[in-house]
């Protein structure tokens, strides 16, 4: 079965027909592998590709999101039960005190357009809660994001909870917002700073198939 | 309630920066919209985490700030000037903080007004804390008390002008946004946008009256400045954020409807046709507010100011001196400018060439011409309701950038064209009944974001 018609599918936000193709496919002995690189995440890098070149919007790129996440709800089990895993996990969130959160969604939507398994924490979120939840789900990366600058430093604090807990060092962490910047990202002993999502998706991406050449 | 039927100019002609047909005479004697354009300053801390072991270095910060910028204004002859005291949240949620603040600022600028003659004025805009409840709580609770809190006990120690930018509606209208969902931007603005205006300005009238301030105006920002932004990074349509920043004039006329008499907040562009309606002066930021965020309508949202505005800038050294001197500097210049046009009989010149140079160029400029905001301003006054009105000004904002681009007025990429149809097939599912909009589009609506009970729905 060719996959570029799901990929199609996916790219103009059509859920139902994307869920009818994903079906196709695992009722042809597509792999699931293949549906998901080629159909799924070939079709968001596309998409991706679409906005960096200023041909669609954001819009068009969340209804392809929420096509693919529609494929994935049938792909998914089947993926689990034949032990495909995401490239990476990620935790993400808006840092205490700072509500907002269009900056941190357009992330999560392009890391899970790389095939990146994202839990997303919010908006508000106290340090501990980074923690906690990176360890549950053994993460690879954190993702902070702050738009005011005074709320930049509970990024540094969020850092300083994986540091005191002695496990800063098993994870990758990136930072973005409108006030932040690379050296701030130093000074805070982030990892990475972002300036977008498309980025960020890439600089993730990066990071974790470095980790697993290593 | 205050209602609005008709415009308060009967010609664009004399519909012009510095001179409104309403303006204010504030304590210290500085009259707005009186003939000439004044700055207005606002400043912030640099990056810094506001705390109890923090606060009185943050206080020292606001009075070197002060200082700074009244000895620089006071050097360039300003005839007067009006300091934006816009809180960072900590000084909202310990109100006393904020209110100390206040007192730091006003202190100074009494003292400059005594000894050097500078008249000045101060608004204060707290933040809308309500938000930091998930889903927000409107109408009660610790937030909403804090905020009116300090607007009371700022109104009380002298501030001049009051205002806010209110989040009502916000909590859906993000994800709106973000989808270009131009039917939930409306329920957004139109119903629970208006609704909480209603509730938050009754308030803030009752204190303002009270102690002898100003109830200045809000400031639609998490609504039209987020979609001009998103619209700026390429991230939704220009032409989608044009239209909700015509979408958002309703919202900021309810501030008015209830009682406030200006001058409206400097990042409400919907000043614009604020001021056409109501007479009232407004304040404006433009290429001198780069400091804080880029905009594509730098000179035209000049055009019509009676205050002209930096938006906000930080406490950072730069090469010639702090930011906010470098700011204060920079908008004296621009008023200076500007007044020295007025008084060479070419303000009407001066106030096209700050149009043309931007309209034709972006419609989020278009959307800001004063004919543009006129006309449209004519339609919307005859309507009774906030939502209503609403739903007709993204309507008519439609048609005159369809119409500007068809006639040559008006560039747009090619990309963006095709929008106007899809927001005009958007508006064409909503309803005239505001309640009847609400039993159609709630199911689409994520339950979890927000309380209709906190709007008056159920």
């Amino acid at each position: 079965m060719d996959l570029q018609e799901l990929s199609l599918a996916v790219q103009d936000g059509d859920d139902k027909k994307v869920k009818e193709l994903v079906n196709l496919a695992l009722q042809s002995k597509v792999s699931p592998e293949n549906i998901l690189n080629e159909g799924m995440i070939g079709a968001m890098s596309d998409i991706g590709e679409k906005f960096k070149n200023n041909e669609i919007y954001v819009p068009e790129m969340l209804m392809a999101a929420r096509a693919m996440a529609a494929g994935m709800q049938i792909l998914e089990p089947v993926l689990v039960e034949t032990g495909v895993k995401p490239i990476g996990k990620c935790v993400i969130g808006t840092v205490k005190g700072d509500l907002h959160d269009i900056g941190k969604n357009l992330v999560k939507m392009m890391l899970k357009g790389v095939g990146i398994e994202v839990v997303d924490l919010g908006a508000d979120v106290p340090s501990s809660e980074f923690l906690k939840k990176a360890e549950e789900i053994g993460a690879d990366l954190v993702c902070l994001s702050a738009l005011l600058t005074t709320t930049m430093p509970a990024m540094g604090d969020v850092i300083r909870v994986f540091e005191q807990a002695g496990v800063k060092d098993k994870y990758t962490f990136m930072i973005g917002g409108a006030p932040v910047t690379s050296s701030y990202a130093k000074q805070i002993n982030a990892d990475y700073y972002t300036p977008d999502a498309g980025t960020a998706a890439d600089v993730a991406k990066d990071v974790l198939v470095r980790k697993a050449a290593n | 309630m205050v209602r609005f039927d008709k415009l308060a100019y009967d010609s664009v002609d004399d519909y012009i920066y510095g001179s409104s047909p309403k303006p204010i005479k504030t304590k210290k004697g500085l009259v707005i919209g009186g003939g000439e354009i004044y700055p207005e300053l606002n400043f912030t801390l640099p990056t810094m985490d506001v705390n109890e072991s923090t606060i009185q270095d943050a206080l020292t910060i606001y009075s070197e700030m002060i200082e700074g910028v009244l000895k620089r204004a006071r050097e360039l002859y300003a005839p007067g000037v009006v300091i934006e005291f816009e809180t960072l949240p900590p000084f909202t949620e310990n109100p006393q903080w904020g209110i100390e603040a206040t007192k730091i600022l006003l202190d100074r600028m009494n003292e400059y007004h005594a000894v050097h003659g500078l008249k000045s004025a101060l608004r204060v805009t707290p933040n809308d804390l309500r938000e930091m409840s998930r889903p927000p709580v409107m109408r009660s609770g610790k937030y909403l008390e804090g905020v009116l809190e300090a607007f009371e006990g700022m109104a009380r120690d002298g501030a001049d002008f009051l205002s806010i930018e209110s989040t009502g509606g916000k909590e859906l209208n993000d994800e709106a946004l973000m989808n270009a969902d131009l039917k939930k931007v409306i329920f957004s603005l139109g119903v629970l946008g208006c609704r909480d205006m209603k509730f938050l300005w009754k308030h803030i009238v009752e204190i303002a009256g009270k102690h002898g301030a100003f109830a200045a105006g809000d400031s639609s920002c998490g609504f039209g400045n987020t979609a001009m932004v998103l619209a700026e990074m390429g991230f939704i349509p220009k032409v989608f954020a044009a239209v909700v920043r015509v979408a958002t004039v309703p919202r900021a006329l309810v501030a008015f409807e209830m009682g406030a008499i200006g001058p409206s907040k400097d990042c409400a562009y919907e000043g614009q046709y604020l001021k056409a309606i109501t007479g009232m002066p407004i304040s404006m930021e433009g290429k001198s507010a780069a400091c804080a965020h880029l905009s594509p309508l730098g000179n035209i949202s000049a055009s019509c100011a009676d205050l002209w505005s930096n938006e906000s800038v930080q406490q950072i050294k730069l090469l010639s001196d702090m930011a906010p001197i470098v700011s204060m500097e920079q908008l004296i210049y621009d008023c200076r400018l500007m007044n020295q046009a007025k008084k060479k009989g070419l303000g009407r010149e001066f106030r096209d060439m700050l149009v043309d140079s931007d309209s034709s160029l972006d419609p989020r400029a278009y959307v800001l011409r004063p004919d543009v905001a006129f006309e449209i301003s004519k339609e919307l006054v005859k309507v009774e309701d906030s939502f209503n009105r609403t739903k007709l000004g993204a309507q008519l904002a439609i048609e005159k950038i369809r119409k500007g681009y068809e006639d040559g007025a008006l560039s747009l990429e090619k990309r963006e064209v095709p929008w106007l149809n899809i927001m005009e097939r958007q508006i064409e599912e909503i309803p005239d009944n505001e309640l009847e909009f609400y039993d159609t589009i709630k199911g689409e609506l994520d339950a979890d974001k927000w309380l209709p009970k906190e709007y008056g729905l159920e």
